[in-house]
C-alpha cells in the first residue's frame, strides 16, 4: 500500500493540471481582480498631508465618487504614472484623491513640489495600516469608490492614458449612468 | 526547401526513436539479442537526424529566413550572429528542439560508455530514454513546429526578447537542459531496474557519475539564472521564488538528494526504494519544470507560452511518464529493506536525514508554486504566497542541514563513533563563534549577518578539518579520489554561498533618488557622482546612457554606465551597470528623466552596494565543480566481470525456453 502512495499523490497533482489548464481557458490569467471590488472601501479616518491637524474620513466623502490614488515619494513607478494624472487626472470627471503611502510628509511635500499637483486633495498614511485594510500591494495603486462609498475598480501599476481609456473612463461612465 | 528537410529529419527521428524506444525491450523480454542490439544504432540514427534538424534551424537563423515562421519571429536583421544562435533558443519551439538534442548528446554518451554492462539491463536503459524522447518528438512536431512557413515571407522579422539578450540568457537554457535530461539517465537505470524486477548494487554506482555530472550541470544552469535575473532585471535581486525559477530549483533539491541516496544505496545496498523513488522524482520534477514554463499553467514573468493544447499535450506525457513510472515502482519495488544494517548514529543516518529535509523541502517549494493553481481550484480567489512564505520556511528546513552537514564526513558507515564527534563539534563550535563575535563589530551587530559568519564557518570549518584528516591518515595518492574532493568542494561551496547570502541580505544598501548632473550620493563609504546622461547605439538598439563616477574616500573606483536600451521593436530594458568585486558589488540602473522646473538632465536613479553578493554564485559554481568532480572518479567506471556475464547468458538461455 505505501508504494502506491507516490502514485495516488501524483495522480492527486494531475487533476489539479487538468483544472489549471480548463481554468486558463476560461480566464484571463493576469487579471487580479481585488477581493474588495463591489464590497464597501474599509472605513479610515487619514489626516491631510498639508494639515495634519485636519482629517478626512470616508463618512466625510460619502455623497460623490472619487477615485482614490496611492502614490509615495519613494516610488519608482509612480514617477512614471505622474504625467498622465498631471495632463489627465483634472478631466476625469470625478475628484482624484492622492493617498501618500508610507512616506515621510516632507518628501511627499517635496515631490509635490516640483513635479506638480494633480491631487484634489492628498491624505497621508504614514504607517501604512489603512493601507493593509484597502489590500494595497504596493504604489501605486488606485481606487475607484463610488457615492455610496463602494469601492467599483481598482487598478494596480501605473496609470497609462491607455487604462484611463479602456478600463477607468467606462468604469466612472458607469457611475455617472447610475446617479443622475 | 530546406526547413522542410528539417521537419523530415525530425519524422525520421521520431521512427527510430520508436524502434530505440520498442524492439530493445521486446528483446530483453524476449531474450532476442538481434533486438536488444538495435537500441546503438537507432539512438546514434536519431541523434543524427536530430542533429540535422537543430542544425538546419541554426542555418536558418543565421542567414535571415524569414520565411520561417519561428525564425521571423525571433530575429530580425539587426540582431547580431551570436543573438541569432541563441535565439533557436529563446522561445518554446526552439528550446523544445534544443531539449531533444541534448537528450540524444546523453542517450549517445550512454550508449556509447555502456558496452560494459550486462546487455539485457543495457537494452532496457536505452530502450527507456528512447520511449522519453518519442514524447518529446511527439510533442514538437504535433504542437510546436519549428519549421512551420509564414507566407508571405516578411522583408523582416520581429526581434529576440530583448530581456534574453544578454550573455548569462544565452547559456543558461542549454545548461540548465543538460542538467534536466541528465536526470533521465538515472531515471531510465530505475525503470530498468524495477522492469527487471532486480536493482544492483553495481549499477547503482554505475549511475552515479551521470546524476553527479546532471546536478552539476542543473547548478551551473540556476547560477547562469540567477546571475542573469540579477544583472538584467534591474532590480538587485538574485532570487525571486518565481514559479519558473522554483521549476528548476525543485528538480536540484531532489537531485541533491539522490545523490546523496545513491551513495548509501551503492556502498551499503540500504535505501534502494528510495533511491528509485528519487530518481524518478528528479525526473519527473525535470518533466514538470518544463510543463510549467510551457504550459501557461502558472503565469509567470519568464512564461513564454500560453497555450492550452500544449498544455494538455504535456499534462497527458507527464501522466504517461510519471504515472507509469509511479505504477511500476508501486508493482515492482523492492519489497524487503536489503542491505547492511546500521546504527542510530552513522554516515547513513546522517545522509537519511538530510536527504528527508531534502525531500520536503522540495515538496514545501511545489506546494508553495501550485498554491495559485489550488487557490483557484477551491475558489478561494487569487493567491499568491510569494517570498514570505518560501523565505520563513525554507532556511527553517536547511538549518538542520547546515547544523548537520560538517558530521556527515566524520562518522563511519554502518556504526559511528562519538567520541571523535565531540572533538569536532567543540571545535567547530569555537571557531564559529569566534568568527561571528569578531564579524559583529563590522556588521554594526545585525544578527543575520553574524549569523550567517558563523553558519559559514561552521560547514567550512567542519569540511576543513575533515580534509586535514585525510591528508594526516590516508597514504600518499589515496588521500582525496575524486569522490572525496567533489564532496569537500561541494560543501565548501555551501558554505561560500551561506556566508553570501545572509551577508548580502542584511548589509545591501538601496537607494532611489532623483539626481542632477554633478550631484554626488553616499551610499555604503562610496560616492557615486551622476555626470548626466547621453544618447549611444548599439547593433540593434539606442539607449540613454548614464554617467556615474565612484569615489571612495576621494580616490577613483571606476565610471559606470547604466543604460535605458530602446530595442528597434520599440521594447526598452535596463542595462544596469555593475562593479563587480571580490567583497562587494556596486549596482547602478537608470530609471527615468526627471527635469523638473529649472533643472536639466536630471534622472532617477537606483543606486545599490550589496557586500559579498558574488559569493552566492561562488559558492554555486563551487557546488557545480564538485559534482563534476565527483562525477569523474574511477571507481565508478565499473569492469563487466565474467559472472555477469554469465549470468546474462543463463538468463537468456532461461527466457528463450520459456
Amino acid at each position: 500500500m505505501s508504494r502506491s502512495l507516490p502514485l495516488f499523490g501524483f495522480l492527486l497533482l494531475v487533476a489539479l493540471f487538468g483544472f489549471g489548464i480548463w481554468w486558463n481557458t476560461r480566464h484571463d490569467p493576469n487579471e487580479v481582480p481585488s477581493p474588495l471590488i463591489n464590497k464597501p472601501a474599509p472605513a479610515f479616518v487619514l489626516p491631510l498631508l498639508d494639515d495634519p491637524a485636519q482629517t478626512v474620513s470616508k463618512a466625510g466623502l460619502l455623497g460623490k465618487p472619487y477615485l482614490l490614488n496611492v502614490f509615495a515619494s519613494w516610488c519608482f513607478a509612480c514617477g512614471e504614472e505622474h504625467p498622465t494624472l498631471m495632463a489627465e487626472g483634472s478631466q476625469l470627471g470625478v475628484m482624484l484623491i492622492g493617498y501618500d503611502y508610507k512616506d515621510a510628509p516632507d518628501d511627499a511635500k517635496n515631490w509635490l513640489r516640483e513635479h506638480g499637483n494633480p491631487y484634489r486633495m492628498v491624505v497621508a498614511d504614514r504607517p501604512g495600516r489603512t493601507a493593509i485594510d484597502f489590500g494595497v500591494y504596493g504604489a501605486p495603486e488606485s481606487f475607484l469608490i463610488d457615492a455610496k462609498g463602494v469601492i467599483r475598480y481598482k487598478h494596480i501599476g501605473p496609470i497609462t492614458p491607455e487604462v484611463i481609456a479602456k478600463e477607468l473612463k467606462p468604469a466612472i461612465a458607469a457611475l455617472q449612468k447610475e446617479s443622475p | 526547401m530546406t526547413p522542410e528537410l528539417g521537419q523530415l529529419a525530425l519524422i525520421l527521428a521520431l521512427l527510430l526513436a520508436l524502434a530505440q524506444g520498442v524492439l530493445p525491450l521486446i528483446g530483453a523480454w524476449r531474450g532476442n539479442r538481434a533486438l536488444m542490439a538495435t537500441a546503438r544504432p537507432a539512438a546514434a540514427g536519431q541523434a543524427v537526424f536530430v542533429a540535422i534538424a537543430f542544425g538546419i534551424l541554426v542555418w536558418a537563423f543565421v542567414h535571415f529566413d524569414f520565411s520561417v515562421r519561428y525564425v521571423a519571429d525571433n530575429s530580425n536583421l539587426a540582431l547580431p550572429w551570436y543573438y541569432r544562435v541563441a535565439a533557436v533558443w529563446g522561445a518554446h519551439e526552439g528550446s523544445l528542439l534544443l531539449w531533444i538534442l541534448i537528450l540524444n548528446a546523453w542517450t549517445v554518451a550512454l550508449a556509447a560508455f555502456s558496452h560494459k554492462l550486462p546487455e539485457v539491463f543495457a537494452a532496457r536503459v536505452l530502450a527507456v530514454m528512447g520511449l522519453v524522447a518519442v514524447g518529446f518528438l511527439v510533442f514538437i512536431l504535433f504542437t510546436s513546429d519549428p519549421f512551420g512557413r509564414l507566407l508571405p515571407m516578411p522583408v523582416d522579422g520581429a526581434d529576440l526578447n530583448p530581456v534574453l539578450q544578454d550573455p548569462g540568457m544565452t547559456f543558461h537554457p542549454p545548461v540548465l537542459y543538460m542538467g534536466y535530461v541528465g536526470f533521465s539517465v538515472a531515471f531510465a537505470f530505475s525503470i530498468a531496474g524495477l522492469l527487471g524486477a532486480e536493482m544492483e548494487q553495481a549499477w547503482v554506482r554505475w549511475a552515479r557519475p551521470w546524476t553527479n555530472a546532471a546536478w552539476g550541470f542543473l547548478t551551473a544552469g540556476i547560477v547562469a539564472g540567477s546571475w542573469w535575473a540579477y544583472a538584467e532585471l534591474g532590480w538587485g535581486g538574485w532570487w525571486f521564488w518565481d514559479p519558473v525559477e522554483n521549476a528548476s530549483f525543485m528538480p536540484w533539491l531532489v537531485g541533491l538528494a539522490l545523490i546523496h541516496a545513491q551513495a548509501v544505496t551503492e556502498k551499503r545496498g540500504s535505501l534502494r526504494a528510495w533511491t528509485i523513488l528519487l530518481s524518478i522524482f528528479a525526473f519527473s520534477l525535470s518533466l514538470l519544470g518544463t510543463f510549467l514554463v510551457r504550459s501557461g499553467v502558472l503565469t509567470s514573468v519568464h512564461a513564454f507560452a500560453a497555450d492550452p493544447r500544449r498544455g494538455v499535450f504535456i499534462l497527458a506525457f507527464l501522466t504517461i511518464v510519471v504515472g507509469g513510472s509511479l505504477l511500476l515502482y508501486a508493482l515492482r519495488a523492492p519489497k524487503v529493506a536489503g542491505g547492511k544494517p546500521f546504527n542510530v548514529l552513522s554516515r547513513e543516518t546522517v545522509l537519511l536525514i538530510g536527504n528527508l529535509l531534502f525531500a520536503v523541502a522540495s515538496a514545501m517549494v511545489l506546494l508553495g508554486t501550485l498554491f495559485p493553481l489550488i487557490g483557484d481550484a477551491l475558489n478561494l480567489g487569487k493567491i499568491s504566497v510569494g517570498p514570505p512564505y518560501f523565505g520563513f520556511l525554507f532556511p527553517l528546513l536547511m538549518l538542520p542541514v547546515v547544523l548537520l552537514m560538517p558530521f556527515g564526513p566524520y562518522l563511519r558507515w554502518g556504526k559511528g563513533e562519538a567520541a571523535p564527534l565531540k572533538g569536532l563539534l567543540l571545535r567547530i563550535t569555537v571557531a564559529a563563534v569566534a568568527c561571528a563575535i569578531i564579524a559583529a563589530f563590522f556588521v554594526d551587530g545585525r544578527l543575520k549577518a553574524a549569523v550567517g559568519v558563523a553558519a559559514a564557518v561552521w560547514i567550512a570549518a567542519g569540511t576543513l578539518l575533515f580534509a586535514y584528516k585525510r591528508w594526516r591518515e590516508a597514504p600518499r595518492g589515496r588521500r582525496y579520489p575524486a569522490e572525496l574532493a567533489g564532496m569537500l568542494l561541494a560543501h565548501l561551496g555551501m558554505a561560500v554561498f551561506v556566508a553570501g547570502v545572509l551577508l548580502s541580505e542584511t548589509l545591501s544598501v538601496t537607494s532611489d533618488v532623483r539626481m542632477a548632473p554633478g550631484q554626488v550620493q553616499h551610499i555604503g563609504g562610496y560616492d557615486f557622482r551622476f555626470d548626466g546622461a547621453h544618447r549611444t547605439t548599439g547593433p540593434n538598439w539606442t539607449a540613454d546612457q548614464g554617467v556615474v563616477v565612484v569615489t571612495r574616500d576621494g580616490n577613483k573606483v571606476g565610471t559606470m554606465l547604466p543604460q535605458k536600451r530602446t530595442y528597434l521593436r520599440g521594447q526598452v530594458q535596463t542595462e544596469s551597470a555593475i562593479d563587480a568585486g571580490f567583497s562587494r558589488d556596486l549596482y547602478v540602473a537608470l530609471g527615468e528623466p526627471m527635469n523638473a522646473g529649472n533643472i536639466q538632465g536630471a534622472w532617477s536613479l537606483r543606486l545599490y552596494y550589496k557586500p559579498f553578493i558574488r559569493w552566492i554564485w561562488g559558492g554555486g559554481l563551487l557546488m557545480m565543480l564538485g559534482g563534476f568532480t565527483a562525477a569523474a572518479d574511477k571507481r565508478f567506471r565499473i569492469k563487466r566481470s565474467a559472472d555477469e556475464v554469465a549470468r546474462t547468458d543463463g538468463l537468456l538461455a532461461q527466457e528463450a525456453r520459456a
